[in-house]
């Protein structure tokens, strides 16, 4: 069970979605990192889509977590892809140049056609 | 009495006290000492939105004035008093349909700002931390650092 994302699988793609429209409270974003961090531990998901529809505001705390899912699923050679970001949010990936860390595509749509 | 629009029921606004709020220019202060905790803020940081957009600020404009308090505050709790609980964090803020300010100190020993390593350059991009004073810069009109870094001061004009 999971408390912070739900995820769906069709065939080699995992698609993963925030529970929470604000991701700002220390535990919240602990428990976010440990269930992303679940999802490629075996290196068995070799493709994920991270869909922000549902996000309205994320602290730095929060993009921290993010910059490490990104890393361990890199390790574990998943590829990843940021879809479906709210303007103000894909603003605060600009600002801190994450834009350039991260693949983002507009909707799951775009995100599965390079996968 | 109809119900209030669901933004308005969000903020806990009803129209009536909206309408009141936006017909005055009067500014607002708010003075709150707040314990060292990165949960005891947040109801604080709604009141200042809450009242903010009552002004009549936008929604985009209070996402970045959320980001500028969330992250100053949240830098004092961490960084500044290091989760102490003896310790605490001072928050005075002036708010009117014009300008918001925010004077937020913390009880640690202070630090350099220019020592912190810019997120934004290319070999800090996989860095876990260190984009809160990034993120506080773009969204507000000015940002200075005082008391060796003990204390931040946060102003965002409107035009």
């Amino acid at each position: 069970m999971m408390n912070r994302i739900e995820f769906s699988e069709s065939s080699s793609v995992s698609v993963i979605r925030f529970k929470d429209q604000k991701i700002i409270d220390p535990e919240t974003i602990q428990e976010l990192g440990e269930e992303l961090f679940s999802l490629v531990e075996d290196g068995k998901r070799q493709k994920l889509i991270l869909n922000f529809a549902n996000v309205e505001f994320l602290s730095s705390a929060a993009l921290g977590k993010l910059i490490t899912f990104e890393k361990k699923a890199k390790r574990s050679g998943a590829k990843l892809i940021l879809s479906n970001i709210a303007p103000e949010i894909y603003q605060v990936f600009t600002i801190t140049n994450l834009d350039k860390l991260f693949t983002i595509k507009d909707n799951e749509a775009d995100a599965l056609a390079v996968l | 009495m109809p119900s209030p629009p669901v933004q308005l029921q969000h903020y806990g606004l009803i129209p009536e006290f909206r309408n009141i709020m936006t017909s005055t220019s009067q500014p607002r202060k708010f003075d709150r000492v707040l314990p060292s905790t990165l949960t005891a803020y947040h109801e604080f940081v709604q009141e200042v939105l809450t009242a903010l957009q009552g002004y009549g600020w936008s929604a985009e404009i209070l996402f970045g004035v959320h980001m500028a308090l969330e992250e100053s505050i949240s830098n004092a709790v961490r960084h500044g008093n290091k989760h102490d609980p003896s310790k605490s964090v001072h928050v005075e803020c002036e708010l009117s349909n014009k300008r918001f300010y925010a004077r937020i100190t913390d009880e640690g020993s202070g630090y350099d700002p220019t020592e912190v390593p810019d997120c934004c350059n290319e070999e800090n991009l996989e860095v876990p931390g260190g984009r809160g004073l990034a993120l506080i810069r773009a969204y507000m009109t000015s940002v200075e650092h005082c008391d060796n870094g003990k204390c931040v001061v946060l102003e965002r004009i409107l035009d």
